[in-house]
C-alpha cells in the first residue's frame, strides 16, 4: 500500500514535470499554426526551424557565449582559487565573501549593476558586454567548486613536488592541477550550463542585435510564438536526454553532476 | 612557494574590484542621487527614490511579491520533501536514472518552460481546449495569480528536491536503526530524526526557491499577462521603459537588503539547529 502511495505521488509529480513539455512536442508535429486547433501531423516547423535566421542566430549566439564564458571563467577560477586558497586568513574572508555576491545576489540586481557599468563606461551594449557579464556570474561557481578540492589536497604534496627538484609552475602543472580536476570539470560544467541557461543578466546586458535563445523566446512570447520554437523545445529535450543517458551510462553515478 | 602562488589570484581581485564592487557602488550611487543621469554635474544628493518606495502602490507590489514567493516556497517544500524522501529510498539502480528525469526539466531553457504553461493555460491553450472538448466550462487561470504561482512551483521545484535530497542521502543508516531498535515507530523517527538531520537541506532549499521566486519578472511578465507587476517587473521598468536609473537603483538596493535579511535569518536556523542538535520545536 505504501509502496503503492510512494509510486502513485512520484508518478504525479512526473507527470506535472513533463506535461508541459510534452504538449509542445505535440504541438511541434500540428499542421495548423494555431494553439488550440489540431489540424493534423506535420514535420514542417523542423523544416522551417533550420531556416529561420532569427533562431539560428541566437543558437549561435548562446552557445558561443556559453562556450567563450565558460572556458576563460574555468581558467580564470582555477588560478584564483589556487592564489585565494594561500591567502591568510583575513583575505581570504575578503576575497570569498566578495566572489560570494554574485551568487546571493539576484540576477536582475547584478543584471542592472553591470549594465550601469557598461553604459557609465561608454561601453555600447552587444556581444562584448553580453560575454564579460556571463563570465561575471561563472568564475564565482567556478572557484567555489575548485576550492574544496584544493582543501581536501594533501598540503605537504606540492612540498614534496618542490623539495624534489620541481620548479612552482612543474608543480603546479603536475601536482596541484591534476588533484583539483573534478572539481575543475564540475565548474566548468555548471558555467557552461548556467550560461546557456541564462536569461536575465543577458537581457540587461545585450544589445546591437545580438540576443541568445532566452531573449528571442522571451520576446516572442510576448508577440506570439512561432511553431518553430515548439520543434526547438523538442529538439532540446532529445539532446538533454541522450546526453543524461550518455553521461549517466559512463559514470553510472548521476550525483556528480547535480551543481 | 605559499607567497608566489598567492599573486595567481591578483587579476581576480582586480576584477571583481571592476565587474562585482563597482557596479554595486554605482547602483548605490544612482539610488542615493537624483538629476540627469547622462549629466554627471546634474546630479546630487537625494533620498526621494528611497521615499517614493513608500507610496501605497509600490508598498502594494513589494508585498505581493513576497507573497507570491513565499506561497510557492511553502508549495515547494511540501510537494517537494516528499519527493526527495521517495527517492532517497528507491533501490540504488534506479536511484540515478529518477534523478536523471527529474533534472531533465530542469536542463531545458528556462523560457522554453514558462512558454510552456502560456501554451496549457492561456485562454485558448490547452487546458480550456480539453475542458471544451469534456463539455466542461472553461477557466480563466491566465493571465492571474494563480498562473504565476503555479509558474514559480514549476521552475523551482527542483531546487527543492535537490538540497534536500542531498542531505537524506548523507544520513547514516545506523542512526534510523539505531531509533527503530530504542522503539520508534515510522512517524516518531520521521519526526526526531530525519526531519531535524535534513534542515540544512530544507533551509538551502528555501533559500534556492524564494530568492529567484522573489525577484523574478519574467514569470509574472509571461503568466501574469503584465498585470500582476512584481518588484522585479518595476526594476526592469526603471532601467528599461521608464529610463529611472535613481528610482529603479533604490528598488534595486531594497530587494537586495530584503533577501540579504532574509538569509540571514534562514542561515541563524541553521546554525541554532546544527550547533547543539537541539529540535526545532
Amino acid at each position: 500500500m505504501v509502496k503503492f502511495l510512494k509510486r502513485f505521488y512520484l508518478s504525479l509529480i512526473f507527470v506535472f514535470l513533463y506535461a508541459p513539455i510534452l504538449v509542445l512536442i505535440v504541438y511541434s508535429f500540428n499542421e495548423s499554426k494555431s494553439r488550440g486547433h489540431w489540424g493534423g501531423f506535420t514535420l514542417k516547423w523542423y523544416g522551417e526551424l533550420f531556416r529561420d535566421r532569427d533562431i539560428i542566430k541566437a543558437l549561435y549566439y548562446t552557445f558561443l557565449v556559453a562556450l567563450l564564458s565558460s572556458i576563460i571563467s574555468t581558467v580564470i577560477g582555477t588560478f584564483s582559487a589556487i592564489g585565494i586558497h594561500n591567502f591568510g586568513i583575513f583575505g581570504k574572508n575578503i576575497a570569498l565573501n566578495i566572489n560570494y555576491l554574485p551568487v546571493l545576489n539576484p540576477d536582475i540586481v547584478t543584471g542592472v549593476a553591470l549594465m550601469t557599468l557598461f553604459i557609465s563606461m561608454n561601453m555600447r551594449l552587444g556581444f562584448l558586454t553580453m560575454l564579460i557579464s556571463h563570465t561575471v556570474f561563472n568564475i564565482p561557481y567556478v572557484i567555489l567548486s575548485v576550492l574544496p578540492k584544493l582543501k581536501q589536497m594533501n598540503k605537504h604534496m606540492t612540498e614534496a613536488a618542490l623539495d624534489l627538484g620541481a620548479t612552482p609552475s612543474y608543480a603546479l602543472r603536475k601536482v596541484i592541477i591534476p588533484e583539483i580536476m573534478p572539481g575543475v570539470i564540475t565548474g566548468a560544467l555548471i558555467a557552461f550550463t548556467l550560461s546557456i541557461d541564462d536569461f536575465v543578466i543577458s537581457f540587461f546586458n545585450t544589445g546591437s542585435g545580438v540576443t541568445n535563445l532566452s531573449i528571442l523566446v522571451y520576446s516572442m512570447a510576448k508577440r506570439g510564438v512561432k511553431p518553430s520554437i515548439n520543434a526547438l523545445t523538442t529538439l532540446m529535450l532529445l539532446t538533454v536526454v541522450i546526453l543524461l543517458l550518455l553521461i549517466n551510462r559512463r559514470t553510472t553515478k548521476g550525483d556528480e553532476l547535480i551543481p | 612557494m605559499k607567497n608566489k602562488v598567492k599573486y595567481l589570484a591578483y587579476p581576480y581581485m582586480v576584477w571583481m574590484a571592476i565587474f562585482i564592487v563597482i557596479p554595486l557602488l554605482l547602483v548605490l550611487f544612482y539610488s542615493l542621487t537624483a538629476g540627469n543621469i547622462n549629466d554627471p554635474s546634474s546630479l546630487s544628493f537625494s533620498v526621494n527614490s528611497y521615499t517614493r518606495v513608500f507610496d501605497v502602490m509600490y508598498l502594494k507590489v513589494i508585498w505581493k511579491s513576497f507573497k507570491l514567493a513565499i506561497i510557492s516556497t511553502v508549495f515547494c517544500l511540501v510537494l517537494g520533501y516528499p519527493v526527495a524522501l521517495i527517492i532517497s529510498t528507491v533501490k540504488a539502480k534506479y536511484k540515478s536514472i529518477l534523478l536523471m528525469f527529474f533534472l531533465v526539466p530542469i536542463w531545458m531553457n528556462f523560457l522554453l518552460r514558462t512558454y510552456a504553461w502560456m501554451a496549457i493555460l492561456s485562454p485558448n491553450g490547452f487546458l480550456n481546449r480539453v475542458l471544451t472538448l469534456l463539455g466542461l466550462p472553461t477557466l480563466s487561470i491566465m493571465p492571474g495569480q494563480t498562473a504565476v504561482v503555479l509558474g514559480m512551483i514549476y521552475n523551482f521545484l527542483p531546487f527543492m528536491v535537490l538540497p534536500i535530497y542531498t542531505s537524506l542521502s548523507k544520513i547514516d543508516r545506523n542512526v534510523l536503526e539505531a531509533a527503530m531498535d530504542l522503539g520508534a515507530n515510522n512517524l516518531i523517527t520521521f519526526l526526531k530524526v530525519i526531519l531535524p538531520l535534513t534542515v540544512p537541506g530544507i533551509v538551502s532549499g528555501i533559500t534556492m526557491v524564494f530568492m529567484p521566486a522573489v525577484s523574478t519578472f519574467v514569470i509574472s511578465q509571461l503568466l501574469g499577462g503584465g498585470k500582476e507587476l512584481l518588484i522585479g517587473n518595476l526594476i526592469e521598468q526603471q532601467f528599461t521603459v521608464q529610463r529611472d536609473w535613481h528610482f529603479g537603483s533604490a528598488l534595486s538596493i531594497i530587494l537586495m537588503v530584503m533577501i540579504l535579511i532574509s538569509m540571514a535569518v534562514m542561515s541563524k536556523v541553521d546554525t541554532d539547529n546544527g550547533d547543539g542538535g537541539a529540535p526545532i520545536w
